[in-house]
């Protein structure tokens, strides 16, 4: 019987463990259930951003290069339709100048987004639930290339419109040279 | 030439079938193996609870390689913080079934089809007929059910234990962000990615027990009749774990 019970006591532990791994990978590695958090004294700050990209919650806040907090919740503010960043700034960094800056950037070619602090000049620092009020956009990079074709082809009617050709918004973007082509190619 | 072939095609068909009203008579079975349950606890205890040791000590050096490997590559990229993204998915998707089903059939499916090779061979299961215990119920049951139900929770501690040993190397050794990691982690992997490493490690347990119980049940009851059915079920276990994995996958995408 005793060899028997430890048997069963053993049984049952293994299964509990399997369980709770089960129970781990479901929370821990999805966004599903609670994340455990983490610990020390943290005071919280927000930011409005036109844009935040794909900034996830848990990005890290970094100050020179340097971690000081981490996003904590993303929001969006439904009258001026911008996205509401909360973070949570460590407690030792608490003398970070009030009109300091936050910019979203990208980490490396292929990484996710974190926000970049730039400390402003004022006396006054950041408080527990303050916001940011100096903020950057993420760079989104469609709109990025949206601008440049529209350079690029503002550039194009610049130069050619005196020549007065009918400058066609299709031929305008792939001729980056200003030379005068009184002839266009034909289309076929 | 034509007719060995033929022969050895009918043979394959026949084991197939054989294995097939096997795994019938044993779900036939079940329901009555499952009031004794103390059996079946262990038979859970001995193919799972004493695997631990090496499925933890194999996730544990599989994880690390991951994280090892994928941070080498990842940093060509400069996307470093993606790491965890692809141990988790790599993990939960792929290696931790196939590699626990693997290590499983070698450390629980040996020692199933040994042991029952040998009751068969010392008469245990003809003297269990005589007094009118059917070795299937069993013998054969409680042993295939213990499988079945240690396989997915062993890949679930698998993958747990590979995860912090890419958690390790990736943020401990190499500096990854630890936020990035988990948060990315989170952002990109699935409920469905952790069901298929269900469903894949539900079907390689069940594979490897009926095996394993099947080889040895039906071994020749001589010392090397037993060698080989252990030899088979190492064998045969590994090809029809990665076989089925291919068919899984292939379902899931």
């Amino acid at each position: 019987m005793g060899k028997s019970s430890t048997l069963n006591v053993g049984a049952g532990a293994f299964v509990l463990l399997g369980f709770a791994a089960l129970a781990f990978l479901t929370t821990q590695t999805t966004n599903h259930g609670i994340h455990l958090g983490t610990r020390g004294s943290f005071y919280a700050i927000t930011a409005k951003f036109d844009n935040i990209g794909d900034l996830k919650v848990g990005a890290p806040v970094s100050m020179a290069g340097v971690d000081v907090g981490r996003v904590t919740r993303i929001d969006l503010d439904t009258k001026q339709f911008k996205a509401v960043v909360s973070m949570q700034l460590d407690s030792k960094y608490n003398d970070i100048p009030s009109d300091s800056d936050a910019s979203i950037y990208t980490q490396g070619l292929l990484g996710g987004k974190f926000i970049g602090l730039t400390a402003g000049g004022a006396d006054t620092y950041l408080k527990n639930n303050d916001q940011i009020d100096f903020t950057q956009s993420a760079i989104v990079l469609e709109n990025l290339i949206g601008q440049l074709v529209a350079n690029f082809s503002n550039k194009g009617s610049d130069s050619s419109g005196s020549s007065g050709s009918s400058g066609s918004s299709g031929s305008s973007g792939s001729a980056p040279t200003p030379a005068p082509s009184p002839k266009p190619e034909k289309v076929k | 030439m034509i007719g060995e072939l033929g022969r050895s095609l009918v043979g394959a068909l026949g084991g197939l079938g054989d294995i097939g009203l096997f795994l019938l008579r044993i779900v036939a079975d079940t329901p009555r193996a499952l009031l004794r349950f103390d059996l079946i606890a262990k038979q859970v205890f001995n193919s799972g609870a004493l695997s631990l040791v090496i499925i933890m000590l194999s996730g544990l050096f599989v994880g690390m390689v991951l994280g090892l490997q994928g941070f080498e590559l990842l940093q060509r990229f400069g996307s470093e913080e993606a790491l965890g993204t692809a141990a988790a998915i790599g993990l939960l998707r792929e290696l931790s079934p196939v590699i626990t089903a693997l290590l499983f059939a070698g450390r629980a499916g040996t020692a199933l089809a040994s042991e029952i090779g040998l009751m068969r061979a010392t008469d245990q299961l003809s003297a269990m007929e005589m007094m009118a215990v059917d070795p299937i119920s069993r013998v054969v049951v409680p042993r295939f059910l213990g499988g079945v139900i240690a396989m997915p929770l062993l890949a679930a501690i698998f993958s747990m234990i590979g995860l912090y040993g890419a958690q390790l190397i990736g943020v401990q050794m190499m500096g990854v962000d630890s936020g990035s990691f988990w948060s990315q982690m989170q952002g990109a992997v699935e409920l469905r990615d952790i069901n298929e490493g269900l469903v894949k490690s539900a079907m390689f347990g069940i594979a490897c027990s009926l095996i394993a119980v099947y080889q040895g049940y039906y071994a020749d009851p001589t010392a090397e009749g037993v060698g080989l059915a252990t030899t088979r079920t190492v064998v045969t276990s590994a090809v029809v774990v990665l076989f089925l994995d291919y068919l899984v996958t292939s379902a899931f995408l």
